[in-house]
């Protein structure tokens, strides 16, 4: 299995995109795409990138629901906050948030969940302290989005690429 | 079936999620204008990048969809590679801009993670 298919969830990647590219189904095309999916992998082997294993399909599909309505509704408090139609006072700010999530593809979907949902950046991740530092547009009253982040996307990411939640000191 | 002969209620729907994407779009540009801070600002055009992204490649596959007469989904794959690829531009500034305000002892700069 891991000879001929070095990286299965690639590998699927690539023959999915070759038929979406290609798109009217013909066998000849079926074929190629099967060729490029099981033939492309193998370049990657000279980089050797850790495989990836999605251990919790369930929770991905459950995720995948939450980023996008967060994605629509945080375009929308956004666009007021432009528009000028927020009313009150605005709190914007840094917020730090200590990570238990080590794993590198867990934190690649993380940032790109953040960058999804307009109202939070990423600003730096040390990877020494396991700590996060984000701005936020608005509500930046801290425990909040601590949580938010930590509860709706941390969690089922650990659960997603199998690692667990180590007792870290509360800080 | 070209595209004069799209049915009405088709051609409302396209033009309703290509203009509500574009208005997206336009509210993320007015952000950059608008906001104070270089941090308050590289929110906004995220705007364009998500939303206003995802709302008018629906508008654009449902009407290829529709004009040749099967499913199109070729320019979701634009919605993935842009998705994947914008946090590396948005860290790149960010990391930047956090750089340049500490070394300039900005009383605004962020603090240390």
């Amino acid at each position: 299995m891991s000879r001929i298919l070095p990286y299965p969830l690639l590998s699927a990647a690539l023959a999915l995109t070759w038929l979406l590219l290609n798109a009217p189904l013909t066998p000849g095309g079926v074929l190629l795409a099967l060729l490029v999916g099981l033939a492309v992998p193998h370049v990657m082997r000279a980089l050797r990138p850790p495989a990836v294993r999605v251990r919790a399909p369930a929770t991905l599909a459950r995720l995948a629901g939450i980023v996008l309505y967060d994605m629509v509704r945080s375009n929308i408090d956004v666009a007021r906050v432009i528009l000028g139609l927020r009313r009150g006072t605005r709190r914007t700010g840094f917020v730090a948030i200590p990570l238990d999530l080590r794993e590198p593809f867990g934190l690649a979907v993380l940032s790109i969940i953040l960058t999804a949902t307009p109202g939070t950046l990423w600003v730096q991740y040390d990877s020494d302290t396991g700590r996060l530092l984000m701005h936020l547009l608005d509500d930046a009253d801290g425990d909040a989005w601590i949580r938010r982040v930590k509860d709706r996307y941390e969690r089922p990411l650990m659960e997603i690429f199998g690692c667990h939640p180590t007792p870290t000191s509360p800080s | 079936m070209t595209g004069a002969d799209l049915p009405v209620w088709a051609a409302w729907l396209v033009v309703v999620l290509a203009v509500a994407g574009a208005a997206f779009s336009l509210t993320g540009a007015l952000g950059l204008v608008r906001l104070r801070t270089f941090y308050e600002r590289v929110h906004a055009p995220t705007l364009g990048a998500t939303l206003g992204m995802a709302l008018i490649l629906c508008g654009s596959m449902l009407l290829l969809s529709l004009i040749e007469g099967r499913l199109v989904l070729r320019d979701a794959l634009i919605g993935v590679f842009l998705t994947v690829t914008t946090p590396v531009t948005l860290l790149l500034l960010a990391r930047a801009a956090a750089h340049r305000d500490r070394h300039e002892g900005d009383p605004d700069a962020p603090p240390r993670p």
